[in-house]
């Protein structure tokens, strides 16, 4: 008898929730019944709030059930191997609507394979981009993704193929690719559930980058919060090296790269790429001046091709299928598929990756199941800490990188964090201030004196020391912030102080004055 | 005639006495010979003496500084400038609790009291009998399943105060 193939993620956000405990359950009792059992540890599907979502192999496919607790193991067992009903049981995985109903490009495999294995993601479709892309002329491959219309996926929506053209026309000997994997915006995940789900395609992305640019060093920059990440990227490029998928003689073409994990130490400014770049020559994570570039002096001042975990993970599939296929999915110039991420109250909180063009509504409500509380919705921030707070009558806006802008809102990195009707919003634009105080690298003066002056003025305008004054004070403080500081973050953390201020005005008049105007 | 004013020695402060142990500092020198080489070594090294010790000593400074070949200050700017490395010796495990908006809307504010209340210290504070470092965290990559923490690098998601106060009295008893 062929052993039960069993899986039980080893994703962070799952064993969060007791997924080791309900594996090792699961050993136990295959154990006790003597029954054989193929456990694989992989990825999340991205139905958190499912989780620990376990699956087992039968003839129609994968069959799901979840939330499974350790005490609902033995029922579990006893359901699939007479394949009866359990109160748990969802079906088949991938009929489950809230998967069903996606574009998976970029994760395609992740909570299919097991993320640990090499084979398995040959099996799966793996390292066909890379086997495409060693048979291409540099031009081409970067004329590739320049077609399939990929934009940056860590926020700035930079396109991708102008930016691999710029290093490729560098010149030097020595060129480098980074990977941004500092996911530091709350309500993101995306990046963390790759590299822990489907580590190869990251290396392949990479190594696919560096074949297009001339680079043959690579260094993957990942935030210290991340340790699952940091072994299954560190097994990856293990088995990758061992293969010679990485290393002095990519399979046999005599081009080298050779890949690296580096740790962050918990600053939310090194996810601002030049910030990331001086902390990996070993320096305080302060923004650069630009010019020049990072494509043309950026590491060790040497050309730079520096993208997001998400934008490297998508090269793979556009180069297996070419680049009209990821271009024909979409809407306007936000072209191919964004992993969006549900988070904060939402019922039904996870990954959903579509084509650009679902509404916030869409995602909020027919993906996301409403609040988790119950209570109405009352705003939600998309982006990040950066991001705006947007309420009920922008629920419409579609995702896409225009349309967000066209609100003075940004799709970031894809991350949607919902607030019910018991959130305070003025408390949240003090905390957007207090943020950027926190975090400031402290190179440019609006940014660094201009958060903490912002966190004074709110707290003003809340004990109604003269709020209308202070609410000039402030809308004019925040125009300083955005014209005057060098990066993204002082620049943007006007959209959630702002966008909390002009949505949702009433939480920032509460007291009565306590004292009268002079 | 005049005479230029003698001129004003300024003494030379000496180097202070490192409170290291002769282990401890075994071990930073081993860090250090392992990572030197590396291009833009400092962080890798911060980072190994943090695993090895708990903490980076301020008294490892001039030893990075010397197989660096940087100043006292480089290497004490970059000690300072980043959240996650401490100087201090943290208690026998340590917790971090997110502070980011997407825990915030699951109630995280409530939490973070809460643990300070039941730890009695403040945030980067270490418990008196050096069981727990209460340490704040920006975005753990659990945004779905807040409020979370992280205890010794183990991610725990949809922490209630009930739970939070029994993962306490958990860490409380392990050594």
């Amino acid at each position: 008898m062929t052993a039960l193939r069993v899986y039980v993620p080893g994703d962070s956000a799952a064993c969060s929730v007791g997924a080791d405990d309900t594996a090792r359950a699961l050993a136990d009792e295959a154990q006790r019944r003597g029954t054989a059992v193929d456990l694989v540890r992989n990825g999340s599907r991205g139905m958190l709030w499912l989780e620990p979502l376990v699956e087992i192999e039968t003839p129609a496919g994968r069959v799901a059930y979840g939330p499974v607790a350790p005490e609902d193991v033995a029922g579990v067992f006893d359901a699939a191997l007479t394949g009866t009903n359990h109160a748990l049981g969802l079906g088949l995985t991938s009929e489950i609507p809230y998967l069903k109903s996606q574009q998976r490009l970029t994760f395609a495999r992740v909570g299919v394979i097991d993320p640990d294995s090499l084979d398995d993601y040959v099996a799966h479709e793996g390292f066909r981009g890379l086997g495409k892309a060693l048979a291409m002329e540099p031009a081409a491959i970067v004329a590739c993704v320049t077609d399939s219309g990929l934009r940056g996926r860590g926020g700035a929506a930079f396109p991708a193929g102008i930016k691999w053209k710029t290093v490729l026309g560098a010149s030097g000997e020595q060129k480098y690719i980074v990977c941004n994997a500092d996911e530091g915006d709350s309500g993101t995940f995306s990046d963390r559930m790759i590299m822990e789900g489907d580590p190869f395609v990251l290396i392949e992305g990479m190594t696919i980058a560096a074949l297009a640019t001339g680079a043959t060093r690579g260094y993957i920059y990942l935030r210290w919060e991340y340790p699952d990440a940091k072994r299954r990227l560190a097994t990856a490029i293990a088995a990758a090296c061992a293969r010679g998928y990485l290393g002095a003689d990519i399979l046999g073409s005599g081009r080298r790269f050779d890949l690296e994990v580096r740790l962050g130490a918990g600053a939310y400014i090194c996810g601002e790429e030049t910030s990331l770049l001086e902390s990996l020559e070993g320096r305080r994570g302060q923004v650069r001046f630009k010019p020049p570039l990072p494509a043309l002096q950026g590491l060790f001042g040497k050309p730079t091709v520096i993208n997001n975990v998400i934008t490297l993970a998508s090269v793979p599939i556009i180069l297996d299928r070419g680049a009209e296929f990821y271009r024909n999915f979409g809407m306007g110039r936000s072209r191919g598929t964004l992993p969006v991420q549900l988070a904060g109250n939402i019922k039904h909180g996870g990954l959903v990756e579509t084509a650009f063009g679902l509404s916030l509504r869409e995602l909020l409500y027919d993906y996301g199941g409403g609040s988790a509380s119950g209570r109405p919705i009352r705003a939600v921030q998309v982006g990040g800490p950066l991001g705006a707070y947007l309420p009920e009558s922008q629920f419409d806006t579609p995702i896409d990188y225009e349309s967000f802008a066209a609100i003075k809102a940004m799709l970031g990195h894809g991350g949607i964090v919902a607030f019910d009707d018991s959130v305070d919003m003025a408390a949240q634009a003090r905390y957007a201030m207090e943020f950027c105080a926190i975090e400031s690298c402290g190179k440019c003066t609006p940014c660094r004196i201009g958060s903490t002056r912002g966190v004074e003025v709110i707290d003003r305008l809340l004990r109604a020391e003269q709020p209308a004054k202070q609410e000039m004070l402030l809308r004019d403080l925040c125009e300083t912030m955005t014209q005057g500081s060098l990066c993204a973050l002082g620049g943007l953390t006007a959209y959630p102080v702002l966008s909390a201020l002009d949505h949702f005005s009433e939480d920032f008049h509460r007291h009565a004055p306590t004292r009268t105007p002079a | 005639m005049s005479f230029p004013a003698p001129r004003r020695v300024i003494p030379i402060k000496p180097e202070p006495v490192s409170r290291l142990s002769a282990s401890e500092h075994d071990r930073i020198e081993t860090v250090c010979t392992a990572f030197a080489s590396l291009p833009g070594a400092l962080l890798p090294i911060l980072h190994g003496i943090q695993d090895a010790l708990g903490f980076v000593s301020p008294d490892a400074v001039p030893m990075i500084a010397k197989h660096l070949n940087l100043s006292l200050a480089e290497v004490h700017g970059v000690v300072s400038f980043y959240h996650y490395f401490r100087t201090l010796q943290p208690g026998r495990h340590v917790l971090h609790v997110c502070r980011a908006e997407a825990c915030q809307a699951r109630g995280s504010s409530a939490l973070e009291t809460h643990a300070q209340a039941s730890l009695g210290i403040g945030w980067h504070g270490t418990t008196a009998d050096g069981a727990i470092t209460l340490e704040p965290v920006y975005c753990l990559g659990n945004c779905a399943l807040g409020p979370s923490v992280m205890f010794d690098q183990r991610l725990v998601g949809r922490v209630t105060p009930e739970r939070l106060d029994a993962l306490i009295a958990r860490l409380r008893t392990e050594s």
